[in-house]
């Protein structure tokens, strides 16, 4: 019987519906339901037929019953006065011999958010709590939790709640799993309350008592329940370093489960009771039991393993000895989808050591020249982080993006490009060989990035290369129709090549200052260019010293998440805050992160650092609304704008003038709600500054996203500028 | 949890729509529609929307969505919408749109039952088949004694098994089927980048009663790394039970043990990336003559005992995108160029062990304006070879303990395979 293969509907397809639901014949009223069933379920209003609906739920019928159910659970809301015709029948069924349908009444009637079906739940539910059938008394405790949702008082009242902390020790496994399941879920919602004190009674506090209790059905439930009762072991808070000992021992068999998310949710409680485990032997351990079956879930269809993906790189932030030895395991498949060959790209630079970036560079050569334009880029910038990372690598590295720009295709050589410029970064003056066969592109360079990058080189080089100021003519002869970020390149680039070749380059650096001054309509370029020109007439020598003072070198971030932030993460493993990498609060709840979760949130850490923590919630609080292209750069996980600079304790100028800060571009940049190239950081900033400092997860890349048309975001080389300002 | 559950064809009609928690509307699967499957960039299995995240599988052109508003277990979410489809495999053959517009009481019926309030129940596939069917089943008093039996066994220590199983004659099947993946580059000389195994140990249980099963596998098997003996042990990295394995006790004593369910499960999933001995060896050499012409010659060699062999070999050798024609040339087998997948595909019904096969072809290409730079994706093959193991597992042992002491017949298959992931560059 198809049901949807029905042509459009008739006029009057509720009255024919309507007959059918009240005629003499049982087929006939059976086929007239699922109708119905079909009509709602394509977004038909079949409201109208509940009288006729419900004269049906009176019978033998199982699959009709729940049917009939199913209707009720739709439209009672619509009809809330008649619902209470269907009362009677729900009672009658809960006092049913056979427990299947106890259950089902119980749990429908729980499911009815009707006040008046509510009234009479009380004690049918009450007499199901205590049923001798377990299967009735699994479903009578997730009502429990039903009903909280909907009157928490009537919870009370009828201390449903007391039970429920009984039944904790059901001698069926799965009756406890669904019990923890349910006080969980009370839990969270009466923590969601912003009243609740730390003595409500709805709040679940897992005792050493229910610990025992819940490791003993650990075993025997089934996965899911499994599922739920390991995320309650990851709430409780261990006595001394014996009773971590004790829990971790005890979950470690779990990593042999066939359910990823038993596994996943096994990995999270071990992490987090590993920090109470003193044992050297017993870490070392557990570490080494964690590798292989998070390898395992690799081979798992394709979202949960992009899923482990994210939590595996979460992992190697924390503990990165985990999967030390495994990077070829990560090596993408031709037919995976992309956003785990993304994923996959980035676990393997973290896992890249001097031992395997033979191989690996082998690979992301191999992958640079598939076919997605995304991927591409991605994997050349991989190389170049590699190349950052691995100091003895660099070399190969090089040849592996030389042998990239060979292959003239356009994207790869300007993705290749804005990768050398961070190698000349890092390693400034020894690959200068390779300048020729870059400016030899010149011509093909066409997107911004790619081309501030290859002026940057120019810049930097001016003095070593003989033809740099015929090349930055070329730059400077389109400068007003350049984009912004690139016409702050070329003025720097041009200044340095006066400072360096003052004979020669007198009437560029003329031209380029009076164009940008004159004809350009940025404000950044404008200022710069006075700047500079007041620089260069008043004091050559101080401009010297300011433009090209050096640089600090930069390296890779190990983290892409602030460290407290990455232990909280690490707490929420196989979450969906684990897989964003954010706060959960950024994504869920009212949108925005009112003061009082932010108080709150003082009151319970320590001060200094949950301040950052809750002004960093807030600051991503007001990005949520972007979280549609989240697995672009995920830049908005990090405190932009003014909400990094309230964090910054000590002002730029203030780090300046004392001397303490060997890098104060981080203060600058943040102001601009930028991040881009992370410097090696002085330890002393402290990590307010981290914040603002380490963006683009993963990579150490520029990736100047102009986010809003009117304020262009600083472009690659404008930190050395606003180095040079100071 | 899981606020509602939503199935959608390819246009986004909804064919199935089930709200288990009060917090979203069934307004919030317009909402997918629209966001998702209209949108011909979505780069991520999770989308999230204001405090609404999707999480979506694509299978046969179905989506199935799982909705939730809060910090939800990710992996739970997806591997739930993944035992949604099995169950629907096992109920109705296939899942595709056909099959859900067909049976679709049937899968409200079983969403009813496998979730409840967002949060996952029993989904053991058994279990769920002895109470909810196809055929509807009438309450009257005997069938009341009969769901109390069912209800108890599925909330039971072993939910997985009916206590009064009976057979004549007790069986027990063993199916080892390993999966290989390789990635070979053939630069150079032939590197592997990667080969490993999935192996899957599959059963079939026949048995009266409530039989404990022991199950041993290779004398010299190692299991964690760390334990490494002897050179030709069969190393395994990790490997993952059915939960009626006890885990404790193989955590302690690394022995086997369980209660099987009734009928066909999966007992054990491995893997192993040592000693990977690979069925096939091919060898590409592939030129690009000109711009006009690639020519290819493939050599195949099987690479075990000549009593075996490999069945249903397909190799799909690609082509340009320009491809006009292909001439090729086969001793064995039957190749074919196919001009919309642009790869050529080459038969073979069956190959035995020690043999080497040879194809050569030359494609001839049109001249574009525009030449693009060929990607050269890696050439794929598939087969099967019978009693053969990539990792060199071999079951020693299956010992039925049983009450009654009955005799059972135990057979263990073994089978080697590839489908889509054995791949060599060049």
């Amino acid at each position: 019987m198809n049901v949807f293969a029905r042509a459009a509907p008739k006029k009057g397809e509720n009255f024919e519906l309507r007959a059918d639901l009240n005629s003499e014949y049982k087929d006939k009223r059976k086929d007239a339901i699922k109708r119905v069933i079909a009509n709602m379920t394509v977004g038909k209003d079949v409201s109208g037929l509940f009288p006729d609906v419900l004269k049906n739920m009176q019978t033998e019928d199982i699959e009709q019953k729940k049917l009939v159910y199913l209707y009720l659970i739709n439209y009672a809301k619509t009809q809330p006065d008649l619902v209470i015709l269907a009362v009677n029948t729900f009672v009658k069924d809960s006092d049913d011999s056979n427990p299947l349908i106890r259950a089902l009444a119980i749990r429908t009637m729980a499911c009815i958010r009707v006040e008046k079906i509510i009234d009479y739940l009380s004690s049918p539910l009450q007499k199901c709590l205590h049923d001798e059938n377990p299967y009735v008394r699994k479903t009578a405790a997730l009502c429990v939790a039903k009903l909280y949702d909907l009157k928490p008082e009537l919870v009370l009242e009828n201390g449903f709640l007391d039970q429920l902390h009984e039944m904790i020790s059901d001698s069926n496994p799965m009756v406890v799993a669904n019990t923890v399941t349910a006080l969980s879920d009370i839990h969270v919602s009466a923590t969601s309350q912003p009243s609740t004190s730390s003595s409500d009674p709805a709040l679940f506090t897992i005792t050493s008592a229910i610990l025992n209790k819940l490791l003993i059905a650990l075993n025997e439930c089934s996965e899911w329940g499994r599922v739920a009762i390991l995320s309650a072991l990851a709430r409780y808070e261990a006595q001394d370093d014996k009773e971590s000992e004790h829990i971790c021992e005890r979950v470690v068999p779990q990593f042999q489960h066939a359910n990823g998310s038993v596994v996943l949710g096994a990995v999270r409680v071990i992490m987090i009771h590993m920090r109470g485990v003193r044992r050297e032997d017993l870490t070392k351990q557990l570490v080494r039991k964690m590798a292989p079956p998070l390898v395992t879930l690799l081979s798992s269809p394709p979202e949960v393993q992009w899923v482990a993906l994210r939590n595996i790189n979460l992992l190697l932030q924390k503990r990165s000895d985990i999967l030390s030895n495994e990077m070829r395991v990560f090596f993408c498949k031709y037919n995976d989808p992309l956003y785990v060959k993304v994923e996959k790209l980035d676990i393997m630079v973290r896992l890249a050591n001097d031992s395997n970036v033979d191989a690996l560079l082998s690979e992301l050569k191999e992958y640079a020249s598939e076919v997605d334009v995304d991927f591409v880029r991605r994997s050349i910038k991989a190389i170049g982080q590699a190349a950052i990372k691995i100091d003895s690598g660099a070399e190969r590295c090089v040849n592996v993006l030389l042998d990239l720009i060979a292959t003239r295709v356009s994207y790869v050589v300007q993705e290749a490009v804005v990768v050398m410029k961070d190698i000349f970064r890092k390693y400034p003056s020894t690959y200068e060989g390779v300048i020729p066969t870059l400016c030899a592109n010149l011509e093909e360079l066409d997107e911004p990035e790619a081309k501030a990058s290859l002026i940057w080189i120019i810049g930097e080089y001016a003095n070593k290369i003989d033809n740099a100021d015929e090349l930055l003519s070329i730059f400077v002869e389109t400068f007003t129709e350049e984009s912004y970020s690139v016409q702050l390149q070329t003025l720097t680039a041009v200044v340095k090549l006066f400072l360096y070749k003052p004979d020669t380059s007198q009437a560029i650096v003329q031209s380029v200052l009076n164009t940008a001054t004159k004809d350009c309509d940025s404000p950044d370029v404008r200022d710069r260019a006075y700047i500079y020109w007041r620089l260069l007439s008043t004091d050559p020598g101080a401009a010297k010293s300011v433009v090209l003072a050096h640089r600090p070198p930069i390296t890779l971030p190990r983290t892409t998440v602030a460290p407290a932030l990455l232990n909280e993460l690490i707490g929420e493993i196989s979450s969906l805050a684990s897989v964003y990498q954010k706060p959960a609060e950024t994504f869920i709840g009212q949108g925005r992160v009112g003061i009082d979760s932010v108080q709150r949130k003082n009151d319970l850490a320590d001060d200094r650092q949950s301040t950052q923590k809750a002004l960093a919630t807030v600051a991503a609080g007001q990005q949520s609304e972007n979280l549609l292209d989240f697995d672009d750069e995920p830049a908005s996980d990090q405190p932009t704008g003014l909400a990094a600079t309230q964090v910054l304790q000590t002002p730029a100028a203030v780090n300046l003038l004392q001397g303490t800060s060997s890098n104060p571009l981080d203060d600058l940049v943040s102001l601009f709600g930028n991040t881009s190239m992370t410097p090696a950081i002085a330890p002393g900033i402290g990590s307010a500054n981290m914040f603002g400092g380490m963006g683009s997860v993963g990579s150490p890349v520029v990736t100047p996203v102009a986010q809003h048309p009117l304020s262009p975001a600083p472009a690659p080389g404008q930190q050395e500028d606003l180095l040079g300002l100071f | 949890m899981i606020s509602a559950f939503f199935i959608f064809n390819q246009k986004g009609e909804v064919l199935i729509s089930r709200l288990y928690r009060p917090d979203v509307r069934r307004s919030i699967s317009d909402v997918f529609r629209i966001q998702v499957i209209s949108s011909s960039d979505v780069r991520s299995p999770i989308v999230t929307l204001g405090s609404t995240s999707f999480f979506h599988v694509r299978i046969n052109n179905l989506y199935l969505v799982a909705v939730t508003k809060n910090n939800a277990n990710a992996a739970l979410v997806f591997e739930f919408c993944y035992r949604v489809i099995s169950i629907g495999k096992s109920y109705f053959g296939k899942m595709d749109e056909e099959s859900v517009k067909n049976n679709f009481v049937l899968i409200y019926e079983l969403l009813d039952e496998i979730n409840d309030f967002g949060y996952p129940q029993n989904s053991e596939i058994d279990t769920l088949k002895t109470y909810i069917t196809t055929e509807s089943i009438v309450s009257s008093q005997i069938a009341a004694e009969e769901s109390s039996k069912i209800t108890t066994q599925a909330t039971g220590a072993t939910s997985w098994r009916r206590g009064d199983v009976k057979y004549k004659k007790n069986e027990a099947f063993v199916d080892v089927v390993e999966t290989v993946n390789l990635s070979m580059s053939a630069k150079g000389a032939c590197t592997v980048l990667r080969a490993d195994v999935d192996g899957h140990i599959q059963m079939r249980a026949y048995l009266t009663g409530t039989p404990e099963c022991k199950f041993g596998l290779n004398d010299k098997l190692v299991i964690d790394k760390s334990e490494r003996g002897a050179i030709d042990a069969v190393e395994l990295d990790d490997c993952r039970f059915h939960q009626c394995v006890r885990l404790n006790e193989f955590d302690s004593t690394r022995t086997i043990s369980f209660v099987p369910p009734d009928g066909e499960f999966e007992l054990m999933t491995y893997r192993a990336t040592t000693n990977v001995k690979l069925p096939l060896r091919v060898i590409p050499t592939i030129n690009e003559i000109g711009t006009t012409q690639v020519s290819y010659i493939v050599i195949v060699k099987t690479n075990f005992g000549n009593k075996l062999s490999a069945t249903n070999v397909v190799l799909r050798i690609p082509t340009p995108l320009n491809t006009t024609t292909v001439d090729t040339k086969v001793q064995n087998g039957k190749a074919k160029y196919v001009p919309e997948e642009n790869v050529v595909i080459w038969k073979i019904p069956r190959v035995q062990g020690g043999q080497e096969l040879s194809f050569t072809a030359t494609a001839h290409l049109t001249s574009m304006t525009n030449r693009q730079v060929w990607a050269r994706p890696p050439i794929d093959v598939d087969f099967q070879v019978l009693m053969f193991t990539s990792s060199g597992l071999i079951v020693r042992f299956l010992k039925v303990f049983e009450k009654s002491n009955y005799h059972s017949i135990k057979w263990v298959r073994y089978l080697t395979k590839a489908s889509g992931s054995y791949q060599i560059r060049f």
